[in-house]
């Protein structure tokens, strides 16, 4: 790969041809603030936050989709950048509700980040706005599309991480807004609900519809680890407040999955907390179980596999471990049959 | 695994989910990748959008044969006759890699004579795939490099599953597809740590890494670190537990996360087999069917209870970390067999079952595998490490059998057709085949508590295809009674083209219409995996 020179805010940077002035920037240590765009996800080039103004160019170019060249000249943050920024901005807010009080995307929300830095606490332009129902028809994603910027990431996810193209932007003009083929509810289309929209979603647009209202992004704990479903073994990001998973969250590092789900990883964390859980060990008595302590359960345990050992021989006994359980877990359920209880009796459902 | 054993030297998975996407065709065969492995699919359907060849061989039109160059439509239980037919047409078309053969495989005289039959006139009659759609597959997968074969459950679980795989490994060698990026063969394990199960021993023939009982240098290794005598004959797997529980020959279980009363091929004998047990203990995370059979119940940690590591379908062992308490009195599972291991041998004791924390546990295992020599938990971070790693400063290997194989040359194996061990007859005309949805896992017990998973899908619905549906009599989402030899089911029918006329597909998702309570226990002599994925069964409106 052939390398260019540019300067950015006067420091010299080295980048490689062909790259954006973006990706310089950011190799630079120098941010640049972004909205449609997502790094996982190809550029569009669709709402300008990301202008930066460069020597001997008339206009302000995007620096998400603009090719880096040698000798380049780019200013990052000049007063016509910012201006420029503060424009944009103050055209999304005059369409934007700014009920941050009670979004589910406050304190997560790059809209809110951008208004922030850039100070633009309300628009100065009084205009037609959107007002569309909250759509929480389907069972797992809240669409807000009042609070949608039309950034164009969900779309971009649904096809080019999903490969699915269930969501498009449907109609002109002001009207324009994401939709499903048809403008058909989400649960009709061929929306899949792996949830990659909600994850590059930078506004409060679409949420988990079952974390609505319980919890802050800054009241909770991210835990990284992977999903119980399948064998492809995504990483996942846990998203705890007070001992319960409120979300799951997209983790872009994940080695097989590289953020990307399936509706299993992503929404189907409920069943950890369910009321059906085991809580106490039980003993059964005349045909119904009897809640016990753990010394007494196992102490009953041991004692009959070593009773019927005793009896019938160790191959009498058989252990069942699991395609669910810790490799550790495994280890220690094999080296128990083997090495304890004196049988290779020892399978788990691989073969089911 | 037994089959990529054999033919490679390794069971596992070739190639890494990432490299898949490399690939410039793929063979998909028994595995409806969409739904049982989605973000799997996800690197198949984006390099299919950016053009590469695919082929999926399934007996139903699943999502990715919609995608597909060539759906090649067999009937269940004859793939093995379709992948040697593939094969006589690379080799009579003169499209393999001679070089590779030649520096990297033998045996591969007998295999060609033993393909040479398999005309794709003989293969139409044994599969029902025309015979040009043969041809057409065979030669979109030689001559598009590198190509990848993924397969899943569905060429497994058959009476010739052993042999399908072979089948596999033959056709990759006799292409050169082995280790490079983008091509190999593929085997999608189904549920989360199969991978790692396997790897760890929990198979009645090895120890942890596949050293084999049997061999008597592998038992005195673990007979010194464990200091004990061990047992020297091969031990029972789980169909062979429940039948001999049922002769009264196995007398106790200790069932740990697993629910055979779903699970398990033939659902009435293994209910009969769990009753007559003397003493069962099952320790789980919630109530399963298995569980209310057991005289104790020990109440388990969830995944997100707990710290340890899973081992993906691609090798890599990956850390999962707690992130929630366990509700009341529930444990984590490595800690319950701990305590039992330390009283059951009270008067004994001579094995440790002294850890503190399943990081302490992974260093044992590292030191007995030598696979996992160089895997510690604080090595792994986010990236994890794939297997074989044998030493702490490896990096891992992300694709196997590169300069050599395994076992040094790959193995061509003849291997000849069989059929279904149960074909349709007068009686029971129909074939059952079974597998999963997207929107839930294996036996339900995880999903089915999860309210907008059930919301999108409540209940089973039998797949049957419109011609098979009109004779019966059964309109979409009538009622039906399906009936094998084993027993029968009620269930809701989904009138689709999907299934290929004659062929009916149930999940085995939902417990009050159990596929298993039809399915067939025969298993496969080598592999001993039960015959899921073909049944002859009957349909009547109900
Ligand atoms: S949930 Fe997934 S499939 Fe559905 S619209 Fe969002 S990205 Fe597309
Ligand atoms: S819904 Fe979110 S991601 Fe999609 S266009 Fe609107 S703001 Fe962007
Ligand atoms: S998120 Fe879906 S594809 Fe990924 S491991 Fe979980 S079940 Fe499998
Ligand atoms: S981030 Fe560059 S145009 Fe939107």
């Amino acid at each position: 790969m052939s390398k260019v020179s540019l300067k950015i805010d006067g420091q010299t940077v080295q980048a490689e041809a062909g790259s954006t002035i973006l990706q310089a920037a950011e190799g630079a240590g120098i941010h640049i603030p972004t909205l449609c765009y997502h790094p996982v996800l190809p550029a569009e080039g669709a709402c300008r936050i990301c202008v930066v103004e460069v020597a001997k160019q008339r206009l302000l170019l995007p620096a998400c989709t603009y090719p880096v060249a040698e000798g380049m000249e780019v200013l990052t943050e000049s007063p016509q950048v910012v201006e420029a920024r503060r424009f944009v901005l103050e055209l999304l807010l005059s369409d934007h509700p700014q009920d941050c009080l009670t979004c589910e995307a406050n304190g997560d929300c790059e809209l809110q980040d951008l208004a922030y830095r850039y100070q633009v606490k309300r628009s100065r332009f009084q205009g037609e706005v959107h007002r569309y129902p909250l759509d929480e028809a389907n069972p797992f994603i809240a669409r807000d599309m009042t609070k949608c910027i039309l950034c164009r990431r969900c779309v971009g996810a649904c096809r080019d991480i999903q490969a699915v193209d269930a969501i498009g932007l449907a109609h002109r003009g002001f009207d324009t807004k994401v939709a499903a083929a048809f403008d058909a509810p989400l649960q009709d289309s061929t929306c899949v609900f792996c949830g990659q929209c909600v994850a590059v979603c930078p506004v409060g647009a679409l949420t988990e519809k079952n974390a609505r209202f319980l919890g802050r992004s800054w009241e909770m704990t991210r835990v990284t680890t992977v999903c119980p479903y399948c064998g492809v073994g995504c990483l996942l990001d846990l998203n705890v407040k007070d001992n319960r998973i409120i979300k799951v969250t997209s983790n872009w590092e994940g080695p097989a999955n590289r953020g990307a789900t399936c509706v299993k990883g992503r929404f189907g964390y409920e069943f950890v907390h369910s009321p059906d859980r085991l809580t106490r060990p039980l003993i059964k008595a005349n045909g119904a179980f009897v809640e016990a302590s753990w010394e007494e359960a196992l102490d009953l345990v041991a004692r009959r596999l070593a009773e019927i050992k005793g009896q019938h021989g160790p191959d009498s006994l058989a252990v069942l471990a699991s395609a669910k359980c810790t490799n550790e877990e495994n280890y220690l359920l094999q080296k128990f049959a083997r090495a304890v209880l004196g049988t290779n009796n020892v399978d788990h459902c691989a073969r089911l | 695994m037994s089959g990529l054993g054999t033919a490679f030297g390794s069971g596992a998975m070739t190639n890494s989910i990432q490299d898949l996407g490399l690939a410039r065709a793929f063979l998909v065969i028994g595995s409806n990748t969409t739904e049982q492995h989605p973000v799997i699919a996800l690197q198949i359907k984006r390099a299919v959008r950016k053009g590469a060849r695919l082929i999926v061989a399934d007996p139903r039109a699943i999502e990715l044969a919609e995608l597909a160059d060539v759906h090649l439509s067999h009937q269940p239980g004859t793939d093995l006759g379709l992948l040697n037919g593939l094969a006589q047409v690379i080799l009579e078309e003169g499209l393999w890699d001679r070089d590779f053969v030649a520096r990297r495989t033998e045996n591969f005289d007998a295999f060609r004579a033993s393909v040479a039959p398999y005309t794709p006139e003989f293969v139409e009659r044994l599969t029902g795939v025309p015979a040009e759609k043969i041809r057409q597959a065979a030669r979109l997968y030689a001559t598009s490099r590198p190509a990848a074969i993924v397969y899943a459950m569905g060429i497994t679980q058959h009476v010739a599953g052993h042999r399908n795989v072979l089948a596999l490994a033959n056709l990759a060698m006799l292409t050169g597809n082995v280790g490079m990026e983008g091509s190999g063969v593929n085997p999608l394990r189904g549920q989360n740590n199969v991978q790692g199960a396997c790897d760890m021993g929990a198979l009645p023939d090895v120890y942890t890494g596949y050293q084999k009982v049997v061999n008597p240098e592998a038992r005195a290794k673990f007979e010194e670190a464990w200091g004990v005598p061990l047992p020297a004959e091969c031990g029972l797997t789980v169909v062979e537990m429940t039948r001999a529980a049922a002769e009264g020959k196995v007398k106790a279980m200790y069932v740990v996360g697993e629910n055979p009363m779903l699970s398990d091929p033939d659902l009435h004998h293994v209910r009969e087999a769990l009753e007559s047990l003397d003493f069962l203990v099952v320790q789980d995370i919630f109530l399963t069917e298995t569980a209310q059979l057991a005289d104790v119940v020990l109440p388990g940690a969830s995944f997100a209870e707990k710290d340890g590591t899973y081992t993906n379908t691609e090798r890599r062992v990956q850390l999962i970390r707690k992130a929630v308490e366990p509700p009341g009195q529930a444990r984590p599972d490595w800690w319950a067999v701990a305590e039992l291991a330390e009283r059951v041998q009270r008067d004994r004791g001579p094995v440790s079952f002294y850890y503190n924390s399943p990081a302490q546990i992974m260093e044992e295992i590292a030191s007995l595998t030598p696979a996992y020599g160089g895997i510690r938990h604080e090595r792994l971070g986010i990236q994890g490490l794939q297997w074989p790693c044998p030493t702490a400063d490896h990096p891992g290997t992300p694709v196997l059998h590169r300069e050599r194989f395994t076992r040094g040359l790959g193995l061509f194996a003849p291997v000849e057709f069989m059929p279904a061990d149960e074909l349709p007859d007068g009686e029971y005309p129909l074939i059952l085949t079974t597998g999963r949805l997207l929107q839930h896992y294996h036996m339900g017990s995880m999903t089915r508590r999860v309210p907008g998973l059930n919301q999108l899908v409540p209940q089973e619905l039998m797949e049957i295809n419109p011609v098979d549906a009109t004779r019966l009599g059964l309109p979409d989402g009538a009622p039906a009674r399906v009936r094998s030899r084993r027993g029968e089911v009620l269930t809701r029918v989904r009138v689709t083209d999907r299934p290929r006329l004659g062929v009916v597909f149930m999940t085995f998702h939902f417990a009050e219409a159990a596929a298993n309570l039809l399915t067939n226990p025969a298993l496969d002599p080598t592999a001993k995996i039960p015959e899921f994925k073909a049944c002859a069964v009957r349909v009547e409106p109900a």
